[in-house]
Parts: C-alpha cells; structure tokens; sequence
C-alpha cells in the first residue's frame, strides 16, 4: 500500500527518465547507500568487511562489466578474469614504476590498459558471433595469463610470480584498515556502477542492444557494429580491469596470475545468468549470490554433518549447486534474480488489492 | 629432419585423441544444434567412472583386480552410466529449453559441466587416479630401428582405436536406417518430424553414441594422462578443433583435431624456446582465433549469408 | 490531381546481382523521383527485397551504378546508406526486441546525437539536454503514429500489426530523406492496412519524404503509389504509372493475370 505511483506525474521527459522513476524507490535507494557508507562500517565485523562485503563489490563490479559485454551488447566472453588480471597487474607495475603515482590514477590506467587489451581480443567479434565469439575469448583467458606468467617483467621478477600490492595512499590517508578499504571499494564500485546505469539509458546503452537484438537491422538504421562493438568489449574490459585492481589491492593484498584462471571467469558469468543478464542490478545480486553460496553451504554442512564428510565434498556439492541452479534459472527464469525482484515490485505495487 | 617428423608423427596422434572429443560435440550439434560444452565433462565422467568402477567391482563381485572380467564389466557399467547421463541430460536439460536461443543453451551445458564435475567427484572422490589399458607406452621398435624416430606404441594404437571408431560411426550413419534418420534430423527438425521421424528417440541414441565417444576418448586420455580433473582442460582443446573444422563436420572434426595436434606440438617445439615455454595452453585457440578472422565459417561449413 | 515532382534522388543503373551463380536481379535500371511515391511489385522471389537491400547497402551488386543525389556510390554500406538520409523498415519486422517501443524510436535518432561515451556516463549537462532534445522529436513521431499509450512497452510483447508502425516510428525518427518500406502492410487486416496507408501518405504529404515501397496488395499500391516499377524473375518487365502498369501485357501476363 505504501508503494504506489498514484499520483505522481511527470511533467517533463527529465522527470521521466530519471533512474529511479518512482519517488518510494529513490527514497530507498538513497536509504540503502546511507546504510552501507554510514551504518555498515560502523556495525559489521572485520569478517564481513574483509570476507564478504568487499569481495561481494569486487565481483559486482566484474559481472557488471560481463554484463555490459553479454547481457547488453550480446557478446559472449568466457574471458572476463584475465582482464580482470591485466588490471590487477597493470595497476601494480603503474604504482611500482612511477614515483608518486596516486592510486587512483594507477587504478584507472590499469582499467585502460584492460581496455586496450579488450579491444583487441574483441577484433573477432567482427566477424563472428555466438559460440564462435565465446571459444575466441578463451584464447584471450589462456593467452593473457600465459603471458604474465611466462614474462617476470610483469611480477617484477618476483620469484612464484606473485605480486604484492602496495599500501594504498590517496592524499596523506592510508587505507590499511578493512573499514577503510570497503570504503574505498564501495565508493569505486558505486560511482561506476551509477555511470554505467546512465550508459545503459543513453544512447551508447541503446546501440549495444541494439546490436544485441539484432544487427543486421541496426547497421541499416546507421549503427556502425564494428565501433559499437569495440566500445563494448573496451568498457566491459575497463570495469573488469578496475575489479582485478580492487582485486588485488583491497581484497587480497597479494595475487598471482593463475589466479585469474577460467574457472574465475566461469564464476563471474554464472553472477550474471543467476543474477539476471542485461540487468545493472542482476549484477549485484548475483555476485553477492555466489559469494555468499559456500559460505552458506559450509555452515548447514558443518552444523549438520559435521567432519563425517569425505575431502572435497564440499567443493562438489557447490559445484553441482552451482550447475544445477545455472540450468534452473535458465529454464524458469532467463532473467534471473533481477527479474524475480521486478515481478514482487509489481506485486507490491498492486497490493493490497490487485483489481 | 628426422626429429621434425617424430614430432609432428606424435602431434598427429594426439591430433586424433582431439578429433575423438570434438566428434561427441559434432554429433550432438547435428543432431540437436546444442553446442554441447560439456562434452569435456562428459569425458572425464567417463574415465572416472570406469575407473572407480574398477576399483570397488573386485571388492563386490570377488573378481581378480585387473582382471579382463573387471575391465569389460566396468566398461559396460561406465558405459550404461554414460547413456543415463546423456539421456537424462537431453530430459531435464535440453528439452524444457528447446526454441530458447543457441547461446542460451550453451550456457545451460557450461552449467552442467560444472554439474557433471561435481557429481562424478562426489561420487567416485576427488583424488586423481592411474589407469591401465595394458598398452605399454613404449616406442615402437621397427620405427627406432629403420627411421631413428621414436614414435610411442601407445598413441599409435590410440590412434588406431579412434580412426576404427570414426569408420564404424561414419558407415553407421550412412547406411543404417538410424543414420539415415538422423543425417534426416540434421538437416531439418521440422520436416524430419513431418516424415514421421521420432525425434526423441533420435535425440536420445545421438546422446547415448555421444556418451559412448566420451567413454573411449577417456579411456585413451585417461590412461595416457591420469584420470584427474585437468582432463575437462584437454577436452577444451576439443573447441578450437571444432572452429576450425566446422561444428557440423566430421571430416572436419577429424582434419582440425590432426591440424591442432600437430600444429601445437610443432610450435611448442620451434617456437616455444623463443618465448619461455609453455605455449600449448594458449597456441590452440590463438590459431583457431586467427583462422576465424579469415574464415568464420570453419573449413568445411556452410557459407551463412544474412537474410533480411 | 497532379503533383509535381522534383528532381530525380535515387537513379539506379543498370544492377545486377547474383549469390554465387544464382541470379536475383538482373540488369535493373529504374529511378525515383524527389516526393514521390514509387512502388515495387512482382511476384515471390521475384527481387524486389534484394532491390531494396541494394539501395541501402545491405548487399552489394556486382554489376551496375547507383547515383544518390547526384553523387555515385561504389561500395556502400549500410551506416553509409543511413547517414545519407535513407531510413527502412524490413519484411519481417526487425525491431530490437528487448527494448522498449520509445528505446527503440529513440535508436533511430542516434544518427542526429553527438554526445561521446563519457558525457553519456555522467549523463549530465549537454547528454542530459540532447537526451531530451531527442526525446520531444520522438514525441512528436510518437503522435504523429497514434502510439502514445504502448511508449514504455517491450516491443516483444506487442501484437503484429502495432510492431509494424513501430517500425515506421523507428524509421521515421530518422527524419528521412528517403523511406524504404518491405511489406508494410503485409499479414494486417483492412482497417490495419488502411490506417498504415493513411500514415505512409500524410508522411510523404507533410514532411516531403521520397518513399519506395513494396507491397502484394495490388489496391493499395495502385491507390497511393505515383510510379510503380514490376519484376519479375529479377527483371525488370514494367515500369510506368499504375494506369500504364496496369496495361501493360508483359505485366498481366506475369503477374495481374495469374493472380487476380
């Protein structure tokens, strides 16, 4: 009942084609910001922060980048961690060796030299769609992580080819706390996720469905495919690129390139099948879904089961888990979560009295 | 110049042990246009089946391990798993997402690989296993002795399992009734239905052969590598075959999996040196990549024109 | 009523076209007059969507010249085509089916929008003003069409005959100079058909737009089309007003007499 737009005009297309349309939502939305900049820093456990939260952003902000790439341009890539390591690594060697670089700055190089390198693994994409495209991406996953293993350049020789990420320092104020750092993601992870909601609602957002729904009509009506494509494959690799950078810098503190291996990539688009392709806020719940999965599932184990468990079995079970809800979203809900979210919105919109 | 041949022999070989994985995603895609990513799955599921089976059966059947008794009845069990597998693949997987777009059901077989991997891990435990075929991986004598080359008996008879397999699958389709159907089935749904064609049937038979692929291919590969989960990687290689054969040729399937097999042992060979090493895991799909840019529709498919 | 017409825009010369070995238009040569009305007839598989694809550059004739507006075009592609003014709609409707009717008719004014990525993430200032800018002329395509209240719904989930003058909207939004049509009224009913005449007239009547257009339903493209031109087996075999067409004996024998 409380959730209504009766009432609420619109009397200019602005008003209209705001984010959130619907006053409750804005509301909300700005309630639900104030509660994970303000509340949770203050009330969560170093375990949560550290664990949990940042990771569950990290990952949102790789599936949103998936997303832009699949689920609004239609490109299918299997490859999203190794650009997710060429952020990681690019940040790391701008920090290394250039004096005084602000991390920021370093950040935002790595995410463009993903870009660069997405760009041209997504030169394929000009000719060939589908399955097609999706084997070629595997050529970047394999390629990208051979090469910051094979060359130690980029690990600056370091002996195992892990790196260690540096003390993160922006203006005098060091970031070494887990309160700090989700902070920091936080703030990251939201101002790309809002500037990415806006690419999808302009005209950038339009010619990458565009190209999605059906090509041959949109190069008629003057899209140009091969720019738009690239300019898909170029953010989708920038913001997996800054993820690989927070990645490595506020989640993990040391990475090494096998890290970023396919089954990483395969996570991150299974966020976006359960989370909902096509869907800014699919990204969202789907990277906090598979976070937050085998934690879940290691607890019911452990307080029911307890240590009877042969080895591994654990890790099975997630994984058929994880298959299995693949398939099941897939049949019953192409959408994903962010289409269940949408549905019980309109519910509640009707209710308490749906005629 | 001996040496050039010795390895592109051995790549050839492993060639075909690639063309017997990309021929179970040939089948299936022929028969259903499902692009099936599993496959690799299905090969370890296999191996690890026959092999588990292998050890508890003397346990149960107070058999001889070892024994031929051992390995017969395992292959069959692994075998019949195999059908089950499949079969119930093509019924809880494939037919509720029949009419969804091609990309949407590869991304319901990337979900049941992760499923398969899991489930055959729980069953038969995570820990990687050996397997024997009784072939000995020697090199073949009269080769070392006349030509200097040392060519492994092992991949020579694998190979040779794989080229009988190709033939019998190849003469079945084109001259047995069930082939026909299905050759029918692969050309066009509709009016293979319209001809009174049972398509669930056909379906069901395609994935039980596909099973049956990926049970000798992970006999082979088993046996050659160990049975572990880095098996589901050396089918993966399966897919650059594909790309370059074409996903509706066997011919092609065959001729890609020689071209990648030869051609990445080769390069790891004469190139590798220059770069560190190590180039097989990505040398595959970097060709296959290149090759797409000059020809997307493979080596043997159909030019595909854009109707508006 | 005699109207007058402008100067030739399109002049098509002497095309041919073929997909590897198989003819599907041979030697055409026809033009299209500016304001005017210029239909395509003949039977199945007789070219006529080929021709189209031609004009806007979706295929490539091997043979043959295209002068638009006074300039030849050799190898044309299809965002080329566009950029030129020349706007279309297809025989099976090709809209973007994932997206809303407005996002859609906003897709065709994207020609006319020159804001970079950058300003389209901060969606501020000069994007969010040009975004408006836009979004009145869709406005104004929206009404003009009678498809106001479907505005904010998934095309996918609209019936036929609606998807059609969707369609249009798309095409129109592009302020064309020329308006190619495939079938527009194919698969409708009577009222549908005349409804989407009613609007391909006042189109070519208020904004002045050169429209070719092909079309089975031989009233119609006799009532409202200046010039028609026939092909048959990809040949052209009649050329002329509806009056002349209608006589002409090569036409009747293919086409008018066989069918009606």
């Amino acid at each position: 009942m409380l959730y209504r737009e009766a009432g609420q005009f619109k009397a200019s297309y602005q008003e209209d084609s705001q984010i959130f349309p619907i006053r409750q939502d804005r509301v909300g939305f700005i309630a639900l910001l104030a509660f994970f900049f303000l509340i949770v820093p203050m009330v969560a456990s170093q375990y949560w922060l550290q664990a949990i939260l940042t990771p569950v952003l990290i990952f949102s902000l790789a599936a949103l980048g998936l997303n832009i790439l699949t689920g609004y341009a239609g490109q299918l890539s299997l490859g999203s961690a190794a650009f997710m390591a060429v952020g990681a690594f690019a940040t790391y060697n701008f920090m290394l060796r250039i004096d005084g670089m602000p991390f920021l700055m370093a950040i935002l190089l790595g995410g463009l030299s993903a870009a660069a390198v997405g760009i041209l693994f997504g030169l394929p994409s000009l000719r060939i769609k589908g399955f097609y495209l999706a084997v070629a991406t595997l050529a970047a996953q394999f390629f990208i992580v051979w090469v910051l293993v094979k060359f130690p350049w980029f690990s600056n020789y370091s002996s195992s080819g892990v790196i260690t990420a540096q003390e993160i320092n922006i203006l005098g104020y060091a970031f070494n706390t887990p309160e700090s750092k989700y902070l920091l993601t936080l703030l990251v992870v939201t101002v790309l996720a809002l500037a990415a909601k806006n690419m999808v609602r302009s005209t950038t957002g339009r010619k990458w469905m565009a190209v999605r729904d059906m090509d041959v009509a949109a190069e008629v009506i003057g899209i140009r495919l091969m720019r738009t494509k690239l300019q898909a494959f170029a953010v989708s690799s920038f913001y997996c690129g800054v993820a690989g950078a927070l990645y490595a810098y506020t989640y993990l503190g040391t990475v090494e390139p096998e890290g970023f291996n396919l089954t990483l990539s395969f996570q991150i688009l299974f966020m976006i099948i359960i989370g909902g392709v096509g869907s800014i806020l699919g990204s969202f719940l789907g990277a906090a879904f598979i976070v937050l999965l085998p934690v879940f599932l290691n607890i019911v184990l452990h307080s029911f089961v307890g240590a009877a468990l042969p080895p591994g079995f654990g890790s099975n079970l997630e994984l058929m888990i994880f298959g299995g809800l693949i398939i099941f979203f897939l049949i019953v809900e192409p959408h994903g979560m962010a289409r269940l979210w949408q549905i019980g919105k309109e519910k509640l919109r009707l209710w308490p009295f749906p005629h | 110049m001996t040496f050039f041949f010795e390895v592109l022999i051995g790549g050839l070989l492993s060639g075909v042990l690639y063309a017997l994985v990309a021929l179970g995603f040939v089948l299936i895609f022929k028969a259903s246009g499902v692009f099936n990513f599993a496959q690799g799955a299905m090969v370890f599921f296999a191996a690890l089946t026959f092999v588990g089976f292998t050890e508890v059966l003397p346990g149960w059947t107070g058999m001889e391990p070892g024994s031929g008794g051992v390995f017969w009845l395992s292959f069959a069990l692994a075998l019949m798993s195999m059908v089950v597998l499949g079969i119930a693949t093509e019924k809880v997987v494939l037919r509720p997402l029949v009419n969804q777009p091609p990309i949407t059901l590869f991304m319901a077989t990337i979900g049941l690989t992760f499923f398969i991997e899991g489930l055959v891990q729980a069953i038969w435990g995570n820990t990687a296993r050996g397997l024997s075929l009784g072939i000995s991986d020697e090199p073949v004598m009269w080769m070392l002795d006349e030509f200097d080359m040392m060519i492994s008996k092992f991949d020579l008879i694998a190979a040779g399992i794989a080229l009988v397999l190709f033939v019998v699958l190849a003469l079945l389709f084109q001259y047995t009734r069930v082939g026909r159907a299905l050759r029918a089935v692969a050309d066009d749904h509709q009016a293979a239905l319209s001809v009174g064609i049972p398509l669930k049937h056909i379906w069901a038979i395609v994935w039980g052969v596909a099973g049956f692929v990926a049970l000798i291919a992970g006999l082979i590969w088993g046996a050659r590598n160990g049975v572990q989960f880095a098996l589901t990687f050396t089918a993966l290689k399966a897919l650059p075959v594909l790309i370059l054969g074409g996903f509706t040729s066997v011919p092609g399937a065959i001729i890609g999996g020689l071209i990648i097999g030869a051609s990445e042992k080769l390069a790891e060979i004469y190139l590798g040196p220059f770069v560190g090493g190590g180039i097989e895991s990505w040398f595959p799909y970097i060709l296959a990549m290149l090759f797409l840019l000059v020809r997307p529709e493979g080596l043997f498919g159909e030019k595909h024109i854009d109707r508006v | 009523m005699e109207r007058k017409f402008g100067e030739v825009v399109i002049d098509l010369q002497n095309i041919s076209l073929s997909f590897g070995g198989v003819k599907a238009l041979t030697n055409i040569s026809f033009d299209v007059r500016k304001h005017e009305i210029r239909a395509i007839i003949g039977p199945n598989g007789a070219g006529k969507s080929s021709m189209l694809n031609v004009i806007n550059g979706v295929y490539h004739p091997q043979e043959g010249r295209i002068v638009f507006n006074g300039q030849e075009r050799r190898e044309m592609e299809p965002y080329m085509a566009a950029s030129q003014g020349i706007s279309r709609t297809f025989q099976n409707i090709a809209l973007f089916k994932g997206m809303t009717v407005l996002d859609n008719i906003m897709t065709g004014r994207h020609m006319k929008m020159n804001c970079g990525l950058l300003s389209h993430m901060l969606h501020w200032g000069r994007a969010q003003k040009e975004e408006i800018e836009h979004r009145k002329k869709v406005e104004e395509v929206i009404d003009f069409l009678e498809i106001q209240s479907i505005r904010k719904t998934p095309v996918g989930r609209l019936p036929y005959g609606l998807q059609k003058r969707v369609e249009l909207a798309r095409a129109l939004a592009a302020e064309p100079e020329l308006l190619l049509l495939d079938e527009p009224m194919a698969g409708m009913n009577v009222e549908e058909k005349q409804d989407m005449c009613r609007f391909i007239l006042d189109v070519n009547d208020q904004f002045g737009t050169t429209i070719v257009l092909i079309e089975h339903d031989m009233g119609v493209v006799m009532d409202i089309s200046d010039r028609v031109v026939v092909l048959d087996y990809g040949k052209k075999i009649g050329d002329g007003t509806p009056d002349e067409v209608k006589s002409n004996p090569d036409v009747i024998a293919a086409y008018l007499g066989t069918s009606h």
